[in-house]
């Protein structure tokens, strides 16, 4: 149990049954006045930020969160699916929990799942992850474009821009920070 | 070699010279400087205030009830820089240790001091900024001309929607206070927002042709709080009867119970009228010096000790 005066920047809560990270807090007292924290809390869960003034005495309980190394299994439906590499325990998380890291997700990838009351709320996908294109245009020569890169699909279904060299069929590295092409993989 | 503590050095010269043309500003006005002890046996019975007990006593949260034994003893223009504590008050615009600029005058008012804190203010703006304007987080206020002045009621009103009386009605005053009006305050020139609730007067005395308010006002700079100032209420009996309100608030919060500065309500009977008003000078530097925290503004924080 927290009480309101151990609240800072980073400290993990529960409120209203869901799991907040204070983003910012500080003490405030207007003239005369009673003691008032003020923070700014962000749902781990929805993301959505939350802005509030507590008076002394409030009490708040941690969120207890943990952190899990899993590898991804399978899509099923509009759910994705993991498991514990310690106890083959499976998760389930849909499409909008998963954010961006959908782009990345194959078949025995490890992640790190952040689970809140045994609930997985987020996962984290290695900085760099080998996926094969299945679909990209051959670059033709004498393009006139300008262009220095072309769309191109690999097997996620993602899309990004790789360099004219890159051919379908081939495995290439992404960097999951960014988003963007890395390197080639030579097999 | 602490290059932290050093990389604070610009900052602590522009505070000892700041201290010093403080002094100078009061010297100058015929002010005497004053040192009362620190070491109080009963600090003013405030809600909301904690003293710091030390050895058998309470480190003093304020000097104001020394000050006003001594105009009480005939003093007529008294000042005082000195170091407060109050406990667990720590922000970014708060230390559990800080220094404390308060000064006095008899046969005064409020008004007065008004006027007297934003020439104080022009003063030390002239010596220390390049062109009479603070930059504080974004906001650029004009220290050149006239303030801001603008009544708690009026203030509720334009920036909180709502009527003073109701906010207190619904105990929501400080939180209003806070998030909706300090903000607001100070941001184009400094703001003095003045006639507290009635419930609010502290130790101020109560307008003559308006009692459900006080004459007190406090002074912003960019939303940062920087004086707090009182027609002083010289009536004993009064003054008694609000300790003892207050003391039975602390009572229902759970804070610890002081005893009753007994000297200090036996001579005040015979204080001239008088105004006063007690202004946070590590503040002041902060503005000043543009510091986002009071952190930068002392050479240790709590924590560094």
């Amino acid at each position: 149990m927290y009480t309101v005066a151990d609240l800072k920047k980073g400290l993990k809560i529960t409120l209203d049954g869901d799991p907040y990270l204070v983003t910012a807090f500080d003490f405030a007292k207007p003239g005369k006045g009673q003691a008032l924290y003020r923070t700014k809390m962000r749902n781990m869960i929805t993301g959505s930020t939350l802005d509030r003034t507590y008076r002394s005495g409030e009490t708040f309980e941690p969120a207890s969160l943990e952190d899990r190394k899993m590898q991804f299994l399978y899509k099923e439906e509009e759910h994705y699916v993991f498991m514990d590499n310690q106890n083959y325990e499976q998760y389930r998380m849909d499409e909008e929990s998963i954010g961006d890291a959908k782009n990345y997700l194959i078949d025995n990838l490890p992640v790190d799942l952040l689970l809140f009351r045994d609930k997985a709320i987020a996962v984290d996908v290695p900085n760099f992850v080998n996926l094969r294109v299945t679909q990209t245009d051959p670059w033709l020569k004498g393009d006139t474009s300008g262009s220095d890169s072309k769309p191109a699909t690999v097997e996620t279904g993602y899309v990004l821009r790789v360099p004219p060299f890159i051919e379908e069929g081939q495995l290439i590295v992404i960097d999951t920070r960014s988003g963007e092409y890395s390197t080639r993989v030579k097999e | 070699m602490n290059s932290r503590l050093y990389g604070k050095s610009q900052r602590l010269t522009i505070r000892a010279q700041a201290v010093q043309n403080i002094r100078m500003f009061f010297i100058n006005r015929g002010y005497l400087e004053v040192d009362t002890p620190l070491l109080i046996p009963a600090p003013a019975p405030e809600a909301h205030i904690d003293a710091i007990p030390a050895a058998g006593l309470y480190l003093q949260t304020s000097p104001e009830l020394c000050m006003k034994r001594l105009l009480a003893a005939g003093y007529r223009q008294i000042f005082q820089i000195s170091k407060c504590w109050r406990a667990a008050e720590r922000g970014s615009r708060h230390l559990p240790e800080f220094t404390m600029l308060e000064w006095y005058a008899a046969d005064r008012d409020y008004r007065y001091l008004m006027t007297e804190s934003m020439q104080l203010i022009s003063y030390l703006t002239a010596l220390h900024t390049a062109d009479r304007h603070i930059s504080y987080n974004g906001t650029r206020v004009d220290l050149c001309g006239e303030f801001e002045q603008i009544t708690v009621r009026e203030a509720f009103k334009l920036y909180a929607g709502c009527e003073m009386e109701e906010a207190l009605a619904k105990d929501e005053f400080d939180e209003l206070m806070t998030e909706k009006i300090e903000p607001r305050l100070g941001n184009r020139v400094p703001t003095i927002i003045y006639d507290y609730p009635a419930s609010r007067a502290a130790l101020s005395r109560l307008r003559s042709d308006d009692p459900t308010v006080a004459e007190r006002f406090e002074l912003y700079i960019a939303g940062v709080e920087l004086a707090n100032a009182f027609s002083e209420l010289n009536d004993n009996r009064v003054q008694r009867k609000r300790f003892e309100e207050e003391l039975e608030l602390r009572k229902e919060r759970g804070a610890p119970f002081y005893p009753l500065p007994e000297p200090f309500l036996a001579e005040i009977a015979t204080m001239p009228p008088a105004a006063g008003i007690a202004l946070g000078v590590d503040r002041l530097i902060m503005l000043i010096s543009g510091a986002a925290t009071i952190d930068e503004v002392v050479a240790f924080t709590p924590e560094e000790l």
